[in-house]
């Protein structure tokens, strides 16, 4: 007014941390008191497995060489890339009903870093498929899924896959964020959802699909991460199988990692800021 | 000092203009009261106040802090509860509140002791490690306005606070108001309703199409509306017969309301009275019959020479939270 101006304040980055920590807690305990969400978000993606495992299984001749030809050791590391984008879809939701019941109006009235309440959400579902992946990965070993590259390089996959699902939540905030309603964040979430989980080497080889879609379902995000985490489990000499070498299918999949990152986060704050005046 | 500054407040959305030039003023230390039916511009007003929204032009200061050059500092001084109770249903009573607590940057343990304090203050120490689902709308929203007293704000905003729940409710969160307010908070309360300002309010803003269209103590404005008013409903046959009936009570035609008619009651009770004996005189059997105050609609037709019109669209757009205000409007 007609002071003179203040320096502005901000909010510094140890609180934004402890902001992002107490959001982050506040999204999973609801998780954690609504039965059915904890339901619903482990048992889909088991059902996947056990569906595509034991229905599809038998059909699908994945062409890998003896010791990985078993269709459990191609279809869990995509499974696992699956689950992480499927559950993606959890942060749009989350976001949408917060903007609907206010409370993202109250919060945005307190001294607190907004980017918290973005933050706070897309870790929070990092957390949420961190615990499914733990069921999967015990239901899959049930299954006789086998990881034959030790502990070590198991656990860098299961990473890159959290990763890519991490990222492709800000990818889902921004969907959310821009529609608005929980209703229409389903539906347009799984819109780019279902040809990137389909057309890609998540369920099938992709030398057999037609030609002229081979190009976009080898380079595609999810191939390129559902393929390198496979080549973090499946035998060493059915690694020629993928055409490609590990070390460059782990580059290419954090470079899809931080891009998508570097292009949907500030895109998702954007949003953000326009969905609530 | 000043809780409130506002200053030619201009806010618009597409062609819609939500505010159109506001300004208002009020002391640290009371309940002010803005009034105005749906879509004048109050949420509007109440978002642009608690940093929310960016106005178009204009400026404002809440308890001396510009919120717009110093938008944090502007939020370290207030409290918002807005139209939706804005609480987590699946967290304890308690829970939401200490959330909000650590949000202001209190630690752990001082939010807890804060949270016992405000929870005590709305007398929901019972129920306080319920989950909020289980909570009735009235205790959900004295739950929100606890929530919005956590950081100890010098000025408190709640939007609408009684909308949408039952009668009895209503009056619990008007005593809580009257109780923040003998603790020495300044409240700033949006209304539908007369009685509601009149109730608790000091001060009395009426706002309409984006405008401040009165302004002043409930009494000056009742002195500008004048009082009660005699109403009546009677058979449609019957209006003619009647409406002769009551200009001679009132020494002036009545007036032509949605269901019946209606006079100033200049002599109170009396007019009533006098009513009762001429209708009976004509063989009139009204259908009902009131002594009434004067309503929102009584004060925007003395004031606008319009009645007070609902303009949905214009504040959904002004709140961008329209599925969850139709639902409060549609009433729960």
């Amino acid at each position: 007014m007609t002071t003179v101006a203040k320096p502005k304040r901000r909010v510094s980055l140890g609180d934004a941390i402890t902001h992002t920590a107490i959001i982050t807690g506040r999204n999973n305990m609801r998780v954690l008191r609504i039965p059915s969400l904890i339901l619903f978000s482990t048992v889909q993606p088991v059902m996947f497995l056990l569906l595509f495992n034991i229905v599809f299984g038998g059909a699908i001749t994945t062409g890998t060489p003896a010791g990985s030809d078993q269709y459990i050791n191609w279809l869990m590391p995509g499974i696992l890339v699956q689950t992480a984008v499927f559950g993606a879809t959890a942060t749009a939701l989350g976001l949408t009903e917060d903007l609907g019941a206010g409370v993202i109006d109250r919060f945005r009235s307190l001294p607190m870093a907004r980017s918290a309440v973005l933050t706070g959400r897309t870790i929070a579902d990092l957390v949420r498929n961190t615990f499914v992946y733990t069921l999967m990965l015990f239901v899959g070993l049930l299954m006789g899924w086998r990881f034959e590259q030790g502990v070590p390089k198991m656990l860098l996959g299961v990473a890159i896959a959290l990763l890519f699902g991490y990222a492709f939540s800000w990818v889902m905030a921004t969907i959310g964020l821009a529609v608005k309603t929980p209703e229409a964040a389903q539906s347009a979430g799984f819109l780019p959802i279902f040809p990137l989980v389909f057309v890609s080497s998540i369920f099938v080889p992709v030398a057999s699909m037609p030609d002229w879609l081979q190009g976009f379902a080898e380079n595609q995000p999810v191939s390129v991460v559902a393929n390198t985490v496979r080549s973090l489990m499946i035998p060493e000499e059915a690694l020629v199988f993928l055409g490609i070498d590990q070390g460059t299918l782990i580059l290419k999949s954090f470079a899809w990692i931080v891009a998508i990152i570097a292009v949907f986060a500030p895109l998702a704050v954007r949003q953000y800021k326009k969905a609530v005046g | 000092m000043s809780a409130v500054v506002a200053t030619d407040i201009v806010k618009t959305f597409g062609d819609v203009t939500a505010l159109d030039g506001v300004s208002l003023q009020f002391e640290e230390g009371i309940v002010y009261g803005l009034l105005g039916p749906n879509g004048a511009g109050k949420t509007t007003l109440i978002r642009v106040l608690t940093t929310l929204l960016k106005p178009d032009s204009g400026s404002a200061t809440v308890a001396g802090t510009d919120v717009l050059a110093d938008p944090v500092g502007a939020r370290h001084r207030i409290g918002l509860a807005g139209q939706s109770a804005a609480v987590d249903e699946f967290l304890t009573g308690r829970e939401n509140v200490e959330m909000v607590g650590r949000l202001y940057n209190l630690g752990k343990k001082e939010a807890k002791r804060r949270a016992d304090e405000v929870l005590e203050g709305i007398q929901l120490t019972d129920a306080a490690d319920r989950k909020v689902n289980t909570y009735s709308g009235g205790m959900r929203r004295r739950l929100d306005v606890a929530a919005s007293m956590v950081g100890r704000p010098r000025v408190l905003f709640l939007d609408e606070p009684t909308t949408g729940i039952d009668p009895g409710s209503r009056l619990d969160l008007w005593d809580l108001i009257e109780d923040l307010v003998k603790g020495g908070t300044t409240v700033l309360l949006t209304t539908q309703y007369l009685d509601e300002a009149d109730q608790l309010a000091d001060r009395i803003g009426v706002i309409d199409q984006g405008h401040v269209i009165a302004e002043g103590t409930s009494d000056d404005l009742k002195a500008r509306l004048g009082g009660d008013v005699v109403e009546i409903h009677v058979d449609e046959s019957d209006r003619g017969t009647a409406a002769r009936a009551l200009a001679v009570v009132a020494g002036e035609e009545p007036t032509f309301e949605r269901l019946g008619l209606s006079i100033p009651a200049l002599r109170g009770s009396r007019t009533l009275t006098e009513v009762v004996r001429e209708l009976d005189a004509v063989n009139v059997e009204p259908k009902d019959i009131a002594l009434r105050k004067p309503t929102l609609d009584d004060v925007f037709l003395n004031l606008t020479g319009h009645k007070a019109e609902s303009k949905s669209e214009s504040e959904s757009a002004g709140s961008r939270r329209s599925p969850a205000e139709s639902e409060e409007s549609r009433g729960r």
